[in-house]
């Protein structure tokens, strides 16, 4: 099941949004998201906003969901009117972007470009599963426009899939990683997971390898690695309360992250934010970085969020109201809250202090510099970087990073 | 010659019934109220004399009343005569012994009532040495004869046995069914004599219960002694010398019924305007401003606390309630005393001291259910006197004000304890006493199979879970009384808990050395599982003095961060930890490490592998 959406404030039937938001569109850039809420089968542990066909009943056709997709752009374009600058970068994720034909896709990035413009050098990126994808659907996505892929790998362990409900061989991830160089994809990304309940050490170390061994062939020049998270209301969550996995240890994810960290910097990729490694700048996410650093973006489809302005918006969930809203000419919007200067302070320590880059100190009111200098003397924030005045985080400052946040605010 | 306050004391009859809890007595009260007519069958509600929910849900009396009954004998010698007939209730509890005393003094006899099926209690037989002790005249009743589980026959003969006198003497009632109740009346009259003081000397009356209420102010029981007190007299009070007008005086019967005066042997009411019970102590003597009397009567006492506890409010900003609460508590219980305390784990509270654990019990649920506040409590402790080898001394009534100097002595309250048993369960009863550093005193044989069993004991030892191990031990069957016995030198020390070094002064407990270890591991190993992991080790340690006893150690969090945090994730995390935040703040701080409140609660609570000895 879907996590639950966050409670906020009502959105207007128009969508429309306050002027003071609007004037401020775009300073920190702009990016749109696509939310495809389509899987092939329901992984265990996932509680994100997607539905297999079965789920989803008869009220939604994935044939139709381009369209639908449209006219939420329409909306978007008819609420920031020409405040929007062009996209920086665009992001389709999901559920599972690529169950969707590369045609439709690049029918969507077409009226993305249509609505908002792409900046030149724009970053576009698609989340994809290695079983869903060929070499030919990767040229397609390639000549569409599409710039960037990311693929679910998890892991190299078949028992660890197996528990994660993944669909695709140990092998294959790497595989496709290689189809999407070959096809001319830029940049790569591969996704794992570690902590799974039965995943051993050596598990772990033996997907690190092959994700080296891409990243030193130039297959893959991106890394996320996540921990496990055992989400309320999921398959997994039932299981270990069934006793019939173990929960996840968090002293082992602890272990697993700094594996984590000795083998991606010892292929040659370097942390620039809490669980994700890169090889250079270029290769950095640009669309997470936006997240990150308070940018702007519009997120179109079932349950996606947005941020414009200092507003942060999230449409509704099932994807057939979604639908109906916006046949009807209204905003899919749920609900959203206008963040207070508090709340954006809040929001930029505990986002910025997530990247290699860190946080200005001067954000920061006294008290919490004066946390900062007993969190650096803790030996959570990096020295040397203080003294240029930011908060960086340490290797053991990563691990720590939520608490270092709670005491670097008020 | 029945009025209230020109009352011949020949016809006159002041009684109180010795009972344990759920033998009866409010019942047979009940009874009473309607066969003398002063309460009609049309007002009549379930033990109609107990004031307070929580009297009527625990089945206890904390608070003593007096009733004025007439009574027309119905049979004998005295036939168809008229007398009045004061019942005295008596508390019914091993911490209010003093009380109880006071209410016995009033009167010239008692009814020892017993419950038919189940024998005479511990604390009964307590109550009913201290009638005897005081001369009065003994009617013992067995209640409850309606129970097919009633076995009057044995019962009769152990209480013959007791007071002397033969079975076929204890007369049978049933407060249930009424039977019996008012042959007891003929024979409360028959049996007992008038009250006999001096008419014409300066007046005396004993207060023996002072109760606070809202509207009236409080208002004060008294027995008259000698002389005679008139509503227009002004009173004074012996103890302190306080002269007060009286605003009102009276008989209840059972609702408060004015009266012109109260006359020698009369039992009743004074209303002076005064708002505290402290200035209306039980115990004390009243006399007249205007012609006061020159001794007074013997037997007061001042209440004395012995039992402590730290009660603070679980919501720091409860903290002015709590005192409210306690201000308002303390008008109608001349026995509370608190003052302010602040605790490094618990923050702003108070130091209470108490009779004994049940009048604590009492107090904290009167707080929690009257006031609505929500408290965590210290573990009850008592008072001791240490004696340092500079010859200073320090009367300790909380464990983390323990003297730091070298000990020459310490004094700890010690207390005599009456066990009644079934004497299948003397091995086991000896055991726990033993256990817990009691000397045996000696035991009797009270009938064939129920055996008194008397042991002296720190009162430190019984004011945890004695009373519950002693009935779990024999399948219900023991009853405890105790009362104090002095102090003896004891082998005690001081056990300190410390996180990281710093000692946490909540959990600093008094202990006996035998059982210091023992404490020590329990309470670390406690705070170990109740501790969240911080971002360093931190060690728990026992210590007495800088001597470390027992030690765990939470070993450091490795890990506290959400690995994912995209454009959906943002609101929920940021509220997320709005929560961390907000939980952080009703973290205690203990030098750098923070203790969720819960975890001081559930150490402290009573449930769980709680030690024996404090």
């Amino acid at each position: 099941m879907p996590g639950v959406l966050p409670s906020g404030e009502p959105v207007p039937a128009d969508g429309s949004l306050p002027p003071a938001a609007l004037a401020g569109v775009g300073a920190n850039g702009f990016g749109v998201y696509v939310h495809v809420p389509f899987c092939a089968s329901r992984c265990g542990y996932c509680d994100f906003n997607t539905y297999t066909a079965a789920e989803l009943g008869s009220g939604v056709r994935r044939e139709d969901y381009a369209d639908t997709v449209l006219a939420e752009l329409a909306l978007a374009r008819r609420v920031l009117g020409c405040a929007a600058p062009p996209a920086d970068t665009v992001f389709f994720g999901g559920g599972t972007p690529t169950l969707l034909p590369p045609g439709e896709l690049a029918r969507i990035l077409d009226a993305i470009t249509d609505t908002f413009g792409l900046a030149p050098d724009a970053e576009v990126t698609t989340e994809a599963n290695p079983e869903s994808v060929t070499p030919a659907a990767l040229a397609a996505l390639r000549r569409a426009g599409f710039t960037r892929i990311s693929l679910g790998m998890q892991s190299a362990a078949s028992h660890v899939l197996a528990v994660l409900d993944r669909q695709h061989t140990p092998g294959r991830a790497i595989e496709a990683a290689r189809e999407a160089r070959d096809g001319g994809f830029r940049h790569v990304n591969l996704d794992l997971i570690y902590g799974t309940p039965g995943e051993r050490a050596e598990d772990w170390q033996t997907s690190l390898e092959q994700v080296a061994k891409a990243v030193a062939e130039h297959a893959a020049d991106h890394v996320s690695a996540y921990s496990l998270i055992v989400e309320e209301g999921t398959r997994l969550a039932a299981r270990i309360r069934r006793e019939e996995l173990a929960s996840p240890d968090p002293d082992v994810a602890a272990d697993r992250y700094l594996a984590a960290e000795g083998a991606l910097t010892g292929a040659g990729l370097g942390w620039y934010e809490v669980s994700n490694w890169a090889a250079d700048a270029a290769a950095q996410c640009r669309h997470n970085l936006l997240y990150w650093r308070g940018g702007d973006w519009w997120g179109v489809g079932p349950g996606a969020h947005s941020h414009v302005g200092g507003v942060r918006q999230w449409n509704v969930q099932h994807p057939a109201r979604h639908a109906d809203l916006l046949r009807r000419g209204r905003s899919p919007g749920q609900a959203r809250e206008v963040l207070t200067p508090e709340d954006r302070h809040v929001e930029e320590v505990m986002l910025r202090l997530r990247l290699a880059e860190g946080l200005p100190l001067d954000v920061l009111d006294p008290v919490g510099r004066q946390a900062a200098d007993r969190a650096t003397a803790d030996g959570l924030l990096s020295p040397g970087r203080r003294r240029n005045g930011q908060a960086v985080l340490t290797l053991r400052g990563r691990l720590l990073a939520d608490a270092v946040v709670r005491q670097l605010l008020p | 010659m029945l009025d209230p306050g020109a009352t011949d004391p020949e016809r006159i009859r002041n009684f109180c019934i010795i009972a344990h809890i759920d033998h009866g007595k409010s019942t047979l009260a009940d009874r009473m109220l309607q066969l003398t007519g002063v309460v009609s069958a049309r007002d009549m509600r379930a033990q109609y004399l107990d004031r307070m929910d929580i009297e009527r849900e625990r089945g206890i009396t904390i608070k003593s009343q007096a009733v004025r009954m007439p009574w027309t004998v119905r049979e004998g010698e005295q036939k168809g005569e008229s007398y009045v007939l004061n019942m005295i209730d008596t508390p019914g509890h091993v911490d209010f012994t003093y009380e109880v005393s006071r209410s016995l003094a009033a009167g010239e006899g008692a009814v020892l009532l017993v419950d038919a099926a189940q024998g005479i209690e511990a604390q009964t037989l307590a109550n009913l040495y201290l009638a005897m002790e005081n001369d009065l005249h003994v009617i013992p009743v067995l209640n409850k004869i309606d129970l097919p589980a009633a076995q009057p026959e044995k019962y009769a003969e152990e209480l013959a046995r007791l007071i002397g006198c033969q079975p076929e003497d204890c007369l049978r009632v049933s407060g249930k069914t009424g039977e019996g109740v008012a042959h007891l009346l003929d024979e409360i009259v028959r049996q007992m004599h008038g009250p006999t003081g001096q008419d014409d000397a300066p007046a005396r009356a004993m207060i023996f219960d002072s109760v606070y209420d809202v509207y009236r102010g409080v208002v004060t029981y008294v027995r008259v002694i000698d002389g005679r007190i008139e509503a227009r007299d002004r009173i004074k009070m012996m103890s302190t010398g306080a002269v007060h007008e009286l605003l009102e005086i009276g008989v209840i019967s059972p609702e408060p019924l004015k009266s012109p005066g109260l006359g020698g042997g009369e039992v009743g009411y004074l209303i002076t305007g005064v708002k505290d019970v402290r200035q209306s102590k039980v115990g004390d003597t009243v006399t007249i401003a205007a012609k006061p009397a020159a001794v007074a009567l013997a037997g007061y006492k001042e209440p004395k606390p012995m039992v402590y506890s730290g009660l603070y409010p679980i919501d720091g900003s409860d903290y002015p309630n709590l005192r409210d609460a306690l201000d308002r508590l303390k008008l109608n219980d001349a026995a509370l005393v608190y003052e302010p305390e602040t605790s490094a784990a618990l923050g702003f509270g108070f130091r209470c001291g108490f009779l004994g654990l049940l009048h604590l019990e009492i107090i904290r649920e009167r707080l929690e259910r009257e006031f609505d506040l929500d408290l965590i409590s210290t573990a009850p402790n008592v008072v001791y006197r240490v004696e340092l080898e500079d010859g200073a001394e320090h009367v300790v009534t909380n464990p983390s004000e323990y003297p730091a100097g070298k000990v020459a002595v310490v004094h700890e309250p010690v207390v005599r304890a009456t066990v009644l048993i079934p004497n299948d369960y003397v091995g086991a009863v000896m055991e726990i006493c033993q256990g817990r550093r009691g000397a045996l005193l000696g035991m009797d044989y009270l009938s064939q199979d129920r055996v008194e069993v008397r042991y002296t004991l720190p009162l430190a030892e019984i004011i945890y879970d004695f009373f519950d191990q002693l009935k779990s031990r024999t399948k219900g069957y023991a009853s405890l009384d105790y009362e104090t016995s002095g102090e003896q030198a004891g082998d005690l020390v001081k056990v300190d808990i410390l996180l990281q070094g710093e000692q946490v002064d909540a959990f600093s407990a008094i202990v006996h050395k035998d059982k210091a270890y023992q404490y020590g591991v329990s309470m670390t190993q406690r705070l170990r599982g109740l501790i969240p992991r911080q971002q360093f080790e931190v060690p728990i340690q026992a210590a007495i003095g800088s001597r470390v006893i027992a030690r765990e150690n939470i070993r450091a969090i490795r890990k506290d961060v959400l690995a994912k945090c995209y454009g959906g994730d943002i609101t929920r995390k940021r509220k997320l930890l709005e929560k961390q935040k907000e939980g952080k703040r009703r973290m205690k701080m203990v030098g750098r490490v923070e203790v969720p409140q819960e975890a001081f609660i559930a150490a402290l609570s009573s449930d769980g592998d709680k030690p024996t000895s404090k």
